[in-house]
């Protein structure tokens, strides 16, 4: 079922000029629902009319979203994401990502920019480049949704575990002292000698341990990290104002 | 003269403070953002890569710099499609004052302007070929100068550009360089139409070459062969070589280098600030509201942002010429760059940036990583070393 909906929807999208919200916001919320009805999404899609309009926005109202953000945000976003992609692939590569100057000038910018794609992938497609994006929203306004399946992207404790794997490249589930001083080099560079490196990173590690109260090793596992980044206000700091 | 002086000091003093205030801000900036996250205690947190990572991911989002580079977003909606992301249907009213107004705009304006436009780019190539094969002198120069305003002249108003022109008296002269913010390819036309200039480009193929060569014949311009443009030696050569001929007209340049969305100033280039020329900085300014003369080259081709243009309500903008600058003692060209830019983003209202305008296609430099880290890491180690001493 799943195929004949993309073929479908690929003889849609290639209509250009209607490149209207509704539209993404089907494309990209196709992805996430892959249990709706064929038969209603066909209903809809045969009347490009007001219509079609307000069933889209009850389907993601009674379905299930993953990501909760507004049809005009996710226009903004596919905008940027086709500016990002300068040679209109559809997709984005690590080079795209590389290309904003800002990103570069940040420290952690590479690890941001590997957040963006799993393991194996070379490529990011719209919906992936959301769902990581939506882990920044602002969590005041969310409305509960019932039967909800999936966790949101912007809960606690996914967004502990983007940032987990922000550290933990390997994703052994682990972050080991060498992971965290390679991460702390790269917040610092060149400005603070081994030695300072090696201390500040003992310190990390050994309160780690001491919060959790569990294993004694060198490393320190998600629980441990979880532990410690209780009394920090995530969505304080986690929050970008855009995605309102 | 006096006046020019006063002036000359103020800018001066202005410049200055523009600096100091600046490196305040970026670094109170940088400090409260980074103040914000570690708390009363600056130690090493886990937390820590919070501030970098939602600094990172909000320039994914958006940047400053790209904001530059797409179009302006207006607040009320000009009856343009274009101008507006969010169209949608709103109400009958609405779409029929909107149809009609695209009939206005395609069935009538479009076609006569077409045509006005072909009239003043056939008389202006044909009329300069005309002159050319005349002898030089100042019958020449007076004809060519008549003839390139008139062609101008239509061209704008092929575009229906609606110009004020400010502080006339500030026109640049022989023997200067005239500079201006770059929006799109109009900026020439409309600079041209009210004085004449010495262009300066790359020689076109096409249509574009065949008008470059016969404006050549009527009056001086520099245009330079392709293999030529790198070389920059080259370039100011030929540049301070025209400056210098009195009788030659003032050169014409964009020292940014490319097409911004004209909210911004960018980064000028500073070949053009090291001739040691007069410059004659000159701010231009579109009104949004009439329709977006922002050429986004990425987007579109000239033909088609010409068809846009020419569709639109008509292009209003605002000309300032400014009083001339020249290089002061004891400031290099770079500096002398910025103090024109500064002059032209104060006077156009439009904001002053210090990135490239070349990062439009281009990456970036490793030394503003290495500032960001600087920072940061004075928050941790120098707390430290306080600790250790005390």
């Amino acid at each position: 079922m799943e195929t004949a909906l993309i073929k479908y929807l690929c003889r849609f999208i290639k209509n250009k000029n209607t490149k209207t919200d509704n539209l993404i916001l089907f494309r990209y919320s196709f992805t996430e629902w892959p249990d709706v009805k064929e038969s209603s999404i066909e209903a809809t899609f045969l009347q490009k009319s007001s219509r079609h309009r307000l069933m889209l926005s009850s389907l993601t109202q009674s379905a299930v979203l993953c990501v909760s953000v507004s049809s005009s945000h996710l226009l903004r976003l596919y905008e940027r994401f086709e500016s990002l992609d300068r040679e209109n692939r559809g997709h984005l590569r690590k080079e795209d990502f590389q290309a904003v100057r800002e990103l570069s000038m940040n420290p952690v910018g590479d690890r941001i920019i590997g957040s963006f794609f799993s393991p194996g992938q070379e490529t990011v497609d719209f919906p992936s480049f959301v769902q990581v994006l939506a882990h920044f929203r602002h969590t005041e306004n969310d409305r509960i949704r019932d039967g909800a399946q999936k966790e949101p992207a912007n809960s606690t404790a996914r967004r502990l575990k983007f940032v987990f794997q922000l550290y933990d490249q390997d994703r052994d589930g682990k972050i080991s002292r060498a992971e965290l001083l390679q991460v702390l080099r790269e917040m610092l560079g060149m400005q603070v000698t081994e030695e300072q490196l090696q201390s500040i990173a003992e310190r990390a590690i050994q309160e780690a341990n001491q919060e959790a109260n569990q294993d004694k090793d060198d490393a320190i596992s998600f629980d441990e990290f979880r532990k410690s980044m209780e009394k920090v206000n995530i969505d304080h700091k986690m929050s970008i104002r855009f995605l309102e | 003269l006096l006046d020019l002086d006063t002036q000359a000091l103020s800018l001066h003093t202005t410049w200055n403070s523009f600096l100091l205030s600046l490196t305040d801000w970026a670094t109170l900036r940088i400090e409260r953002g980074v103040n914000k996250d570690l708390d009363s205690a600056s130690e090493f947190e886990m937390s820590d890569i919070f501030y970098f990572a939602r600094r990172g991911v909000e320039s994914i989002m958006d940047d400053e710099v790209t904001k530059r580079f797409s179009a302006e977003e207006l607040e009320s909606w000009n009856l343009l499609t274009r101008s507006n992301n969010n169209f949608t249907y709103i109400s009958l009213r609405l779409t029929v004052l909107w149809g009609l107004g695209l009939l206005i705009r395609y069935g009538f304006l479009l076609p006569l302007r077409v045509t006005l436009a072909f009239t003043g780019v056939g008389l202006l190539v044909f009329l300069t070929s005309v002159i050319g094969l005349l002898p030089n002198g100042r019958m020449k120069n007076f004809l060519s100068e008549k003839v390139h305003l008139m062609c101008y002249r239509i061209c704008v108003r092929a575009l229906t550009a609606i110009i004020t022109y400010h502080d006339s008296e500030n026109k640049p002269k022989n023997g200067g360089i005239c500079v201006a913010n770059h929006t799109s390819p109009i900026d020439v036309i409309i600079l041209a139409s009210d004085g004449c200039y010495a262009m300066v480009g790359q020689i076109h193929g096409g249509l574009m070459g065949v008008i470059q060569r016969s404006m050549v014949k009527a009056c001086p311009h520099v245009w330079f062969e392709r293999s030529e443009v790198k070389d920059r030696h080259l370039v100011a050569k030929r540049l301070s070589d025209h400056v210098q001929d009195k009788s030659k007209l003032p050169i014409l340049i964009f020292p940014e280098g490319t097409c911004i969305n004209n909210t911004s100033v960018m980064m000028f280039k500073k070949g053009s600030f090291e001739i040691g020329a007069t410059v004659y900085p000159v701010a231009i300014k579109y009104d949004p509201r009439f329709g977006d003369a922002f050429w986004n080259s990425s987007k579109f081709g000239m033909v088609s942002y010409l068809l846009r243009m020419m569709s639109s309500w008509a292009i209003v903008c605002s000309v300032w010429y400014l009083p001339p600058m020249s290089r002061e003692e004891g400031e290099d060209a770079v500096q002398f760059a910025n103090r024109v830019k500064a002059a032209i983003a104060r006077q156009g209202g439009l904001v002053d940036l210090l990135w490239d305008g070349g990062l439009k296609r281009e990456k970036v430099k490793d030394t503003f990583k290495e500032e960001q880290q600087k920072l940061y890491s004075k928050m941790l180690v120098g707390t430290q070393e306080d600790r250790s001493r005390s």
